[in-house]
């Protein structure tokens, strides 16, 4: 398969081949998709603020531009304007790049979030999404786990203690938590057929009964949605996973020692993280711009349900934040590789032998249940036993 | 539902009215005994009350109060006593308005204003001399430049004591209350927490003044 055909498996732009019209499309949908994602940004914060002071019964920003809607302005202003510290052991080379490392993910993570249906600009066809590999997922997830490099190497390159504790936690616990999300994604790409975003989002067309809309929470059975809301959320380091950053251990974690616009990229990257999880959480589970009524081809109606579905759960993560102290790391965990990794193992296992058919399903189910209880069993006899019950052969002879 | 209840906390938090104050805007009535910057008072004939016997320097906790006594030129006397107060000093970078040299002081010289808002840019400014300190002829005290002195601020430089206070009524040995106004007349004792010298169970009276504004938002302070 040549070059122009793989591309061609995607956008449509590039069916007809490449030409300069072709070139310049891509390059705007580029600095649009990067404007577009450094204003929200700029906005997310300034809602996470609000949102975040009403919920504690405060009044927040509200100096700076009406509402205060100018505060990150200021703040990014004043971020510009600090010094720049460079520590005296810190690995220079590394302590310079790792804040890119976080923002560069962050960035192009997003390029395979299908934002709305398709568009016609001087008669190309395309669509309204930066990139749309056939390895759209696969790419998301690889992308994903570039950015544990920046939250590492950012504390590893300090030369201190609590940022090099703070990223040991953090590539901890995102290195647990990619495992039970790669599950919950595992299971969308079985119910598609394809690793592609935008055939992700097709897939959901339509009704699944009556007015229920064929989105995949409801197709999957919500746990997969609830997993990767979890892990997705400890991916993001935001509370109540936030241990990597936790002020009150650790300074500030892993960029405890950045400050000016180093530490404004680590920042940039958190709410862009924030930002990029939920249009993918949307694009995955919710339908993406496929809105539950008026269906329309036209690129605004997409759009508009994109946007007010992604500010649904922006408006989630804010609440988590308010409502939920941190986690213990044990407890952290023990969330993780014991209860969600099983679980999401376990759906997958259902999921698939129910798509193959239905009496493979109920066998599956059947015999899930069987091993939960005999393990639950065998929980049972090994937490109350005696060292004589469990003494192999019978008591004095074994040992 | 157990988990799911600080959800429910959070979300209705919203719907809540504040208590913030919008303060450079708008802001709170002072308490009646707030403790601000300080004065010297005078008597009505302009005679200066001080008498330089540095009662105020000696109980200061922060020990911002410089103070040095001298006798009165016999032809033009400053106090009516013997003595009076020729150098009166306040380091305003010390002093924690503690209000103990109000007190301490026998003749009811030193008071405190009502005056917080007030920030100098330099060393020389935070030391209030007797020159600034000292009220003017009507009484009230003398605004510097960096001050921010509101509408009616300067009427009320009266301090308070406490009735058991050295200089306080005997009558109220052993109850928490407030007596005497300092400085501008005299006043009876205030109600304060002794409900059994409080006839008119008036013991709100602060309580209402702290929340005159929130009120006006629909808030409450709790």
């Amino acid at each position: 398969m040549t070059a122009h055909a793989l591309l061609a498996l995607g956008d449509p732009l590039f069916a007809k081949g490449v030409d300069g019209g072709v070139v310049v499309i891509v390059v705007v949908k580029a600095l649009v998709t990067l404007v577009f994602l450094l204003v929200s940004v700029v906005l997310m914060i300034w809602f996470e603020r609000k949102v975040i002071s009403d919920m504690q019964n405060r009044v927040g920003p509200n100096r700076a531009g009406p509402w205060g809607i100018l505060q990150t302005l200021a703040d990014a202003f004043k971020l510009f304007t600090k010094e720049d510290l460079l520590p005296d052991r810190a690995d220079r080379r590394i302590f310079r790049l790792a804040p890119y490392l976080s923002v560069v993910p962050a960035f192009l993570a997003f390029a395979i979030v299908p934002v709305s249906g398709f568009v016609t600009i001087a008669h190309h066809r395309t669509e309204l999404q930066l990139a749309d590999p056939p390895v759209g997922i696969l790419f998301l997830l690889a992308v994903s786990s570039i950015a544990v490099y920046g939250v590492m190497l950012a504390g590893w390159s300090s030369g201190s203690k609590y940022p090099l504790l703070g990223s040991v936690r953090a590539s901890a616990q995102m290195v647990s938590y990619e495992a039970a999300m790669g599950l919950s994604v595992a299971a969308v790409v079985l119910i598609t057929g394809s690793l592609s975003t935008r055939d992700i989002v097709a897939d959901q067309h339509g009704h699944l009964a009556a007015f229920i809309p064929n989105w995949n929470v409801f197709r999957l059975g919500f746990v997969p949605f609830v997993i990767f809301l979890i892990a997705g959320t400890a991916e993001l380091n935001r509370p109540p996973f936030d241990l990597v950053e936790a002020e009150q251990e650790l300074v500030g974690g892993y960029f405890t020692e950045y400050s000016s616009m180093r530490f404004g990229l680590f920042y940039l990257a958190e709410f862009m993280n924030t930002i990029t999880m939920s249009a993918i959480i949307v694009t995955l589970f919710i339908g993406g711009p496929d809105g539950p009524w008026f269906h329309s081809a036209r690129w605004l109606g997409g759009l508009v349900w994109f946007l007010a579905k992604t500010v649904v759960f922006l408006f989630c993560y804010v609440w988590l934040r308010a409502t939920l102290p941190r986690f213990r790391y044990d407890q952290l965990m023990d969330l993780g590789w014991k209860r969600l990794i099983p679980l999401s193992l376990g759906w997958l296992l259902v999921l698939a032998a129910m798509i193959v058919s239905r009496p493979w399903g109920f066998a599956v189910v059947a015999g899930g249940l069987v091993f939960v209880a005999a393990l639950a069993r065998a929980v049972q006899v090994g937490r109350t036993a005696t060292p004589d019950q469990l003494a192999p052969g019978p008591v004095g002879e074994g040992g | 539902m157990g988990y799911l209840d600080g959800f429910w906390v959070t979300l209705r938090q919203i719907a809540e009215p504040r208590v913030t104050v919008q303060y450079p805007d708008e802001k709170r009535p002072k308490p009646q005994r707030f403790h601000g910057r300080h004065v010297l008072n005078r008597y009505e004939d302009g005679m200066e009350k001080c008498i330089g016997c540095e009662l105020c320097a000696g109980v200061c906790p922060a020990r911002c109060i410089y103070v040095r006594g001298r006798d009165n030129p016999p032809d033009a006397p400053v106090s009516p006593g013997e003595r009076y107060g020729f150098v009166y000093e306040i380091n305003y970078l010390r002093c924690i308005h503690c209000d103990l040299c109000v007190e301490a002081c026998p003749t009811e010289a030193i008071t405190e204003s009502k005056l917080f808002e007030f920030s100098f840019s330099n060393r020389e400014d935070a030391i209030y001399t007797r020159d600034e300190l000292v009220v003017d002829d009507d009484g009230r005290p003398r605004q510097q430049p960096w001050e921010d002195w509101r509408e009616g601020d300067d009427e009320s430089t009266s301090a308070w004591m406490r009735a058991t206070a050295p200089s306080g009524d005997a009558g109220y040995l052993g109850k928490v209350q407030w007596a005497g106004e300092l400085g501008y007349g005299l006043r009876p004792p205030e109600p304060g927490q002794d409900s059994a010298r409080d006839p008119a169970g008036d013991l709100s009276v602060r309580k209402v003044q702290a929340n005159d504004i929130p009120a006006a938002h629909g808030g409450r302070v709790r």
